[in-house]
């Protein structure tokens, strides 16, 4: 499932329902993305999605991750709106039988999300703001995928 | 009538989100250079590296024909978590 969040949300919770009654599963993996306040250099991260288009792109990455690590199921949480120094961005979680692909896959989904889904982030601070776009790190670690 | 989004840094550049289009130019290129005229800093950001555009949430590439479109979104380099 995917879904855009407006508010903070707990990535704790979101952990402990996505494990819950899973007698068959046998490994969940997750990551939470915090925003990072930069000593002081970023006051807030807003970000920008294109509601209906970035859950359908983000939903073919996911499917194709489902059926590429042999995946029963997996969560993205991923925040929109203005966001705080210490709120976490974004959450992933994934399950399989066995540990491997559990991690593989959680690893693969954030390097898309990081590179190549559709959202817009701009960093705010005592100087202004910018608009972020993906590192030449973020753009290699997407690449391995390929 | 087509509704043209612009995201990102293009918003910014541009100082609008969303226009609309009655009648529609009928292809891509010609929707671009119409948005282009008047503001020569948008045309170029259009052209910049990376920037993306959707037909009706679709992503598409080269001079695709608008007939029938509701909506055409221009997409910059994208960045999230």
């Amino acid at each position: 499932m995917i879904r855009l969040l407006d508010q903070p949300f707990d990535p704790g919770a979101a952990l402990s329902g996505f494990c819950a009654g899973r007698a068959e599963t046998g490994a969940v993996a997750s990551f939470v993305g915090i925003a990072r306040g930069e000593a002081g250099q970023a006051t807030a991260l807003e970000l920008e999605a294109y509601p209906g288009f970035t859950e359908a792109q983000i939903g073919e990455i996911a499917e194709a991750a489902v059926t590429r690590f042999g995946l029963q199921d997996f969560l993205i949480l991923h925040r929109v709106g203005r966001i705080a120094p210490g709120e976490a961005i974004v959450f992933v979680a994934t399950a399989s039988a066995h540990r491997r692909a559990a991690f593989e896959a959680c690893d693969h989904l954030m390097d898309y999300l990081k590179s190549r889904a559709p959202f817009w982030k701009k960093e705010h601070g005592p100087g202004g703001e910018r608009w972020v776009e993906p590192t030449a790190r973020d753009l290699a670690d997407a690449a391995r995928w390929d | 009538m087509t509704r043209v989004l612009l995201f990102g840094r293009l918003s910014d550049i541009a100082g609008w989100r969303e226009r609309s289009y009655d009648p529609p130019p009928q292809r891509l290129s010609a929707l671009k250079a119409l948005i282009g005229q008047e503001d020569h800093a948008l045309a170029e950001a259009l052209d910049g590296p990376g920037v993306r555009a959707a037909v009706d949430k679709a992503l598409v590439r080269g001079d695709v024909t608008l007939v029938g479109a509701a909506e055409v979104a221009f997409l910059p380099p994208m960045s999230g978590g």
